[in-house]
């Protein structure tokens, strides 16, 4: 199966073209990410004057913590918004019927994810830096892969929820704006893992960004990089990602036999 | 080499069954006509001849490739063009145009929209989003679509709905014209069965999923001794409630 790059641009384009008219959707990239670090921010600033250094601390983490999470559910909605865009405009039937193969489709989706993850984090992280006198980027280089295993994450989060459309069509949409939503108590942004109750504590060190967010305490408070922890996130995303797309390959061809294709968008 | 073959095709859901063991062939350079009510079958084999539906059973090759295992190759020298699947309304026309011809790798692009847009008089819309043109409108940009890549099989569902006469008239001038420059095949649904006299050289009339009868146009009209094919379409339509 030869890949096209062509194709996947036709795709990217695609997107691209709609955000170029339409500014409601252009802000909507930034809107969100803003909002929580201006909530989170002022909570933040809050706490590190009520306790002088630990309080700075934590003030960090928080504001450290909402930039991160939001690379996560920046990317799942980034996927999942550009995959119901094309139910919402009735075009699914014109795209699977071009040479355009599903893998092409996916890479395309990524892309415009990570534009859209980029672009709303701008915004975001130069507004810490005014207000809050906080810098991401002194974390180092390791928040490069801090952004990379959250993007994955947030990116076979997106594919589960595309193939739970593909299985009960455009009534699954809601799930789009609130399965991410609803992982992070489990994804240990603010606080350990050993802060849940035991029986719970399983269920975050399943999942990458627990450990990830381990891993950006200790570059805050210890300032050194905790790399097993970085080290189980990144497996942990790979095996995540593999099931993830062995679940949409299963639910794309499943779609292509009950016709599903045809009556996504009814 | 036929454009399309199809044999003993099935394709049944849990509570029914919608098409039931058809076999046909279409010729390269030949038109033909899927006629029938709704429900007959005639969307689900077009979607099984595009590969968004998998057949229970049967065979399907089109322009030498079987579509259950190499339906790429096949899709990249086919189009389709129906009135019930859009567009995207926000991009205009041009960019829509655009976003198919790199799908479909189209060489010289510009070039070919220009063409396009001259064809299907579409050049004061080219800047216009899709959502905003009329339903007559949206149906020429959605065949200038369907012709992007100068496909060797087309595949149309409704062609000319909503579409007045005088360009109706005009598209079925487009399409002759397009089969007798390219010698493409055209496979084509309607309702409207002047049209189908018109351009088809054979014709499958469906019921129930069935093929019930088949001929060319002027073959059917005798054998049912009719004036015109809409008189053989309800006599065939109403055979068993009468």
């Amino acid at each position: 199966m030869k890949t096209s790059l062509r194709r996947i641009w036709a795709m990217i384009y695609r997107h691209l073209a709609v955000y170029r008219r339409s500014w409601p959707r252009v802000a909507e990239i930034a809107y969100w990410p803003t909002l929580n670090l201006l909530i989170w921010g002022f909570t933040a600033s809050y706490i590190g004057h009520l306790h002088a250094s630990p309080g700075a601390q934590t003030a960090s983490a928080l504001i450290a913590g909402v930039l991160l999470w939001e690379i996560t559910l920046r990317g799942q909605l980034g996927v999942t918004l550009g995959f119901l865009e094309e139910i919402w405009s009735r075009n699914l039937g014109h795209i699977f019927v071009s040479p355009l193969r599903p893998a092409e489709l996916l890479a395309a989706l990524l892309s415009v994810s990570l534009l859209r993850t980029l672009a709303g984090l701008f915004p975001a992280t130069i507004i810490a830096y005014l207000l809050y006198h906080y810098n991401i980027l002194l974390l180092g280089p390791v928040l490069l892969l801090f952004f990379v295993n959250l993007l994955f994450m947030g990116w076979w989060i997106a594919l589960g929820i595309v193939s739970l459309l593909f299985r009960y069509g455009a009534g699954a949409e809601a799930l789009a704006w609130t399965i991410a939503f609803g992982i992070t108590p489990v994804a240990c942004v603010y606080y350990p893992a050993s802060a849940l109750p035991g029986w719970l504590q399983p269920v975050a060190m399943a999942l990458p960004a627990a450990h990830v967010f381990a891993g950006m305490r200790a570059g805050l408070f210890q300032h050194a990089a905790d790399w097993p922890d970085l080290a189980q996130a990144s497996a942990l995303n790979l095996g995540w990602m593999l099931l993830a797309i062995l679940i949409f390959g299963a639910e794309f061809r499943r779609a292509r036999v009950r016709g599903a294709l045809i009556s996504i968008g009814e | 080499m036929d454009a399309i073959t199809v044999v003993n095709l099935v394709k049944h859901y849990p509570h029914t069954l919608a098409v039931d063991d058809i076999s046909f062939t279409l010729p390269q350079g030949g038109v033909l006509g899927l006629l029938g009510g709704n429900g007959a079958g005639k969307t689900t084999t077009i979607s099984m001849l595009l590969g968004l539906l998998v057949p229970s059973s049967g065979q399907i090759t089109v322009l030498g490739h079987d579509i259950a295992r190499d339906r790429f190759k096949a899709l990249e020298r086919m189009n389709f063009s129906s009135p019930y699947i859009a567009l995207p309304a926000r991009l205009s026309v041009e960019e829509n145009l655009r976003v198919y011809g790199h799908l479909y790798n189209v060489p010289a692009l510009k070039h070919r929209i220009a063409e396009l847009a001259a064809q299907f008089h579409l050049g004061a819309l080219l800047s216009r989003p899709a959502g905003e043109l009329s339903a007559g409108q949206k149906t020429r940009v959605a065949l200038a679509k369907s012709l992007i890549n100068k496909p060797d099989l087309l595949l149309l569902d409704e062609p000319t709905a909503s579409l007045d006469p005088d360009t109706g008239d005009y598209v079925r001038s487009m399409l002759e014209a397009y089969r007798e420059e390219t010698n493409a095949a055209i496979l084509l649904a309607s309702h409207n069965m002047a049209e189908v006299e018109r351009l088809c050289d054979t014709v499958l009339m469906l019921k129930a999923g069935k093929i019930v009868d088949q001929g060319t146009p002027g073959a059917l009209i005798a054998r049912y001794g009719r004036e015109d094919l809409e008189q053989v379409f309800l006599d065939i339509a109403r055979r068993e409630e009468a």
